[in-house]
């Protein structure tokens, strides 16, 4: 990694030189055999990939280290430290191919990147800056796991508290640099800086994209980190291995459930940002050539909020006394399938001319009701909702609330959630009788009532259930073994789509490396077919995941031959698995600091 | 009744109930890429539904096991050998037939109209341009007459007069005509949007997402721009849809 700060940082010092001789130069050179757009495309994707990791994982790393502090219970602090060992394992890879893809731009798009340059040059500094500033925190961070803990585990959370404010802020400098080229601002009519950089950074889709990115790590980082989980579980070779790796696993999949469930919102921000920047943006995106990527991205959300139910109703077997929720099981799925089927009813059908001329056009009659977004949207919040629901059942599955007032609070939690289906239901029929503008703003609505009751009940939910008596423990590790293939199957699924809409977002730019701005004259100056896109996509993913299965590998060696295989300098926590004996009590706060007892 | 408790003979059940419905319950039918991506969800959810605990696994797989290994189910066995290949054989055929008809078509929803256009030389910028006619509240009326009268001499063969798509040349057209009354076309698009494809028409389409087989004419070669504007005015009104505003910027 080093290597790759120090080969950054010559770079970084001779751009001026290179951005002078690039006037000299031919506006582009040409990749061997690939060509240079199919090499930058695989590189930055790569790039992306695991970037989103090593920034997504260390903001859920933290926060369990802190609840592991903060409660005294090992398990967690052994769980931060297992995350942080897979971002550390990928923090070298990250750096290397950011340096990669930088030599690609510098050599094979010489003029735009000197273009670039010209804007963004001083943000260049506060870039490697922050990457030494991370990277050096994140080396302390975990190195020093057992060196600062005790007393002092207070500046070891805060140090991963830093890491995550660097992280966040190289992410917030990065994606100035992407939505400039989407949505250039600061500039005068030659393209030139007018003023000062800030209001180049501050683009219209800065913002969006900076709170869709940040919220979509926590989601991706969640489901690479269930997936490695799922990875060791299925080559454990004792039940309390699997018992620990089924924690881990269930952990990674409550992170990246928890951030998905806001994610739709956030893209939906977003694309109104696009459509008020450019008309003709929005409508290549939404409603042009690129429709058709908007039925796969349905088909792929469909399919991780399937997964992820799923994922929950098999792990609600190791519960005791979750078999009284069983009955909502089937429910659920029905909701889940409806919205499913709605949200990916394609506006535009894909038809022959006999069923054309049986519908009385290209749209149907009555299912192109359900291509539009008064329906999409509906069908998206209900299936939140009913996520949100899964989980309220699985976490207290095995506890039942003591306190007298239960029954009330069950009423105006039940209140809650019916009220928000109404509300969602209400405004997503009565957006198709208001014009476009009204229908537009009716999505705040049916925003905030699914929030305001995910908000009422679990505010009611945590008091009603503490202190709750137990109906078992959890036998951690005795989930059926193809729950695990189904958080493969969600990672999988979540790297392709983040492939998938990074190419949307690329892709609306059609024949401008800058929109409006710089022109794309390149051969390659052409938008590609959904399909070649989707290759190539497939292609980027599945070397992602060859190279981060390397990465588990790698980290599984470090441990072979230490005792217990915790991957850490001493055994992890015991966990209750493969039985009904009841899991090894937490050691205290006071004797280990947060720390695992056999660690020290 | 035994046969209805068994999960194998419910998860049959629901796919042939589901397909029936989504069948013959839908009218005019549905397409068949739709139809079958509503299936395939159903069946996602059938299986999800069978396996989201291990006694509903078990019990939905034990006559598929039983089938395969049960020394008495020889019969049984044998029956599906051949009935399986000749199904699929049968479905392989149905799928690769020629069929005197074209392909379906993967359609884009809305061309993306281009920032500025030329319009008989004049140059109008269509991001961000309201209808101009409409400022004049007092002779709406009067535009919306002078629309009627154009749409009626101009649009209807092919638009209809309900406005709908069914004009008389409708029929011969592959797609068919706009219906402007479905709430998800005019309705969606700002004033500007229809301003620009009535003025250059099919051959002013993008070259992204062709062949469009648009025949629609460029009608700034008959109407002016005035016209032009009528006659939108009058597609909304006559249809009672209202045009998208544009977003306010920040």
């Amino acid at each position: 990694m080093a290597l790759a700060v120090v080969a950054f940082l010559t770079l970084l010092s001779v751009l001026p030189a290179v951005a002078q001789d690039a006037a000299k130069e031919p506006a582009y050179r040409a990749f061997p055999l690939i060509g240079s757009r199919l090499a930058v495309w695989a590189v930055a994707q790569l790039h992306l990939n695991f970037a989103a990791f090593i920034l997504g994982v260390p903001i859920f790393a933290v926060i369990i280290e802190i609840i592991g502090w903060r409660t005294g219970d090992a398990r967690y602090d052994w769980l931060s430290h297992e995350f942080v060992k897979l971002t550390f394992a990928a923090f070298s890879t990250t750096a290397l191919l950011g340096a990669l893809l930088l030599f690609l731009f510098v050599g094979y798009y010489p003029k735009f990147w000197t273009y670039m340059t010209s804007i963004f040059f001083p943000t260049y500094w506060v870039y490697a800056l922050l990457f030494f500033a991370e990277t050096f925190t994140v080396y302390v961070w975990y190195y020093g796991w057992d060196w600062l803990s005790g007393p002092r585990k207070g500046i070891h959370v805060g140090l991963g508290v830093l890491s995550n404010l660097f992280g966040t802020a190289i992410l917030l400098v990065a994606n100035s640099w992407v939505t400039f080229m989407i949505s250039p601002a600061g500039i005068d009519e030659s393209g030139a800086l007018k003023g000062s950089v800030w209001a180049a950074i501050n683009n219209f889709t800065w913002m969006p994209i900076n709170i869709h990115r940040l919220i979509a790590n926590i989601v991706f980082g969640g489901t690479i980190a269930a997936a490695y989980a799922a990875f060791r579980f299925l080559g454990a070779k004792t039940d309390e291995e699997r018992a620990r790796y089924d924690w881990m696993g269930y952990i990674g999949n409550f992170v990246a459930l928890s951030a998905f469930i806001v994610l739709p919102f956030a893209g939906y921000y977003l694309g109104r940002e696009i459509y008020a920047f450019n008309q003709t943006m929005g409508i290549t995106m939404m409603g042009g050539f690129m429709s058709w990527l908007w039925i796969i991205q349905a088909i792929l959300i469909g399919v991780l909020f399937m997964g992820s139910n799923y994922y929950l109703w098999l792990g609600m077997e190791r519960i005791p006394g979750s078999e009284r929720y069983r009955r909502y099981v089937p429910i659920m799925i029905g909701i889940l399938a409806f919205g499913f089927m709605v949200w990916a009813t394609p506006r535009s059908m894909v038809i022959t001319l006999d069923e054309a001329r049986a519908m009385g056009g290209t749209h149907h009659p009555v299912l192109g009701f359900l291509g539009v977004m008064s329906a999409k949207n509906t069908a998206v919040n209900m299936m939140i909702l009913t996520t949100f629901l899964s989980f309220v059942l699985y976490r207290r599955a095995n506890r039942i609330s003591t306190k007298s007032w239960v029954g009330a609070g069950m009423i105006v939690q039940w209140v809650a959630l019916g009220l928000a289906a109404v509300v969602v239901v209400f405004y997503g029929v009565y957006g198709y009788f208001v014009e476009s503008m009204v229908r537009i703003g009716f999505s705040v609505y049916q925003v905030l009532a699914v929030l305001g009751a995910i908000g009422v009940v679990m505010a009611i939910d945590i008091p009603m259930f503490k202190g709750a008596r137990s109906t078992g423990t959890i036998r951690w590790g005795t989930i059926a073994p193809r729950s695990q293939y189904v958080l493969i199957l969600l990672a999988v699924t979540f790297t392709w789509l983040m492939g998938l809409m990074g190419f949307a977002r690329s892709g609306i730019r059609q024949h401008w490396h800058v929109y409006g701005v710089m022109r794309d004259s390149s051969v390659d100056a052409v938008t590609p077919a959904i399909g070649y896109a989707a290759n190539m996509i497939t292609i980027v993913t599945i070397a992602f995941f060859a190279l981060v299965m390397f990465i588990f590998w790698l980290g599984g060696l470090g441990e072979k031959g230490m005792a217990g295989g915790s991957g850490h300098h001493a055994p992890a926590p015991v966990f209750a698995g493969g039985s009904d004996a009841d899991p090894t009590p937490a050691p205290s706060r006071e004797s280990t600091g947060g720390r695992s007892p056999q660690r020290s | 009744m035994n046969l209805l408790r068994s999960r194998f003979a419910q998860a049959v059940l629901i796919l042939i109930v589901a397909f029936v419905v989504l069948k013959f319950g839908i009218r005019p039918a549905a397409p068949w890429s739709v139809l079958t991506l509503y299936m395939a969800i159903v069946l996602l959810a059938v299986l999800v539904f069978v396996s989201s605990d291990s006694d509903s696994w078990r019990d939905f797989v034990w006559p598929i096991r039983a089938t395969l290994v049960d020394p008495n189910r020889r019969l049984a066995r044998l029956v599906f050998l051949i009935v399986l290949p000749l199904l699929f054989g049968y479905y392989a055929y149905t799928q690769a037939a020629a069929k005197p008809q074209a392909p379906p078509e993967l359609r884009a929803v809305h061309p993306a109209p281009p920032a500025s256009i030329q319009f008989r030389g004049k140059e109008i910028q269509i991001t961000g341009l309201d209808n101009p006619l409409r400022k004049d509240q007092a002779s709406y009326k009067k535009h919306v007459a002078a629309g009627a009268e154009i749409y009626i001499r101009n649009c209807m063969y092919c638009h209809g007069d309900n406005l709908d798509g069914r004009g008389h040349f409708a029929h011969g057209f592959n797609p068919p005509p706009a219906n402007f009354q479905d709430p998800g076309t005019i309705a969606m698009l700002q004033e500007a949007f229809l301003f620009w494809r009535i003025a250059k028409g099919g051959p002013g389409l993008p070259k992204e997402s062709t062949p469009w087989n648009s025949v629609m004419p460029a009608w700034e070669d008959r109407l002016t721009e005035e016209q032009t504007w009528q006659v939108i005015m009058y597609l909304y009104d006559a249809t009672g849809q209202h045009p998208r505003r544009w977003e306010e910027g920040h």
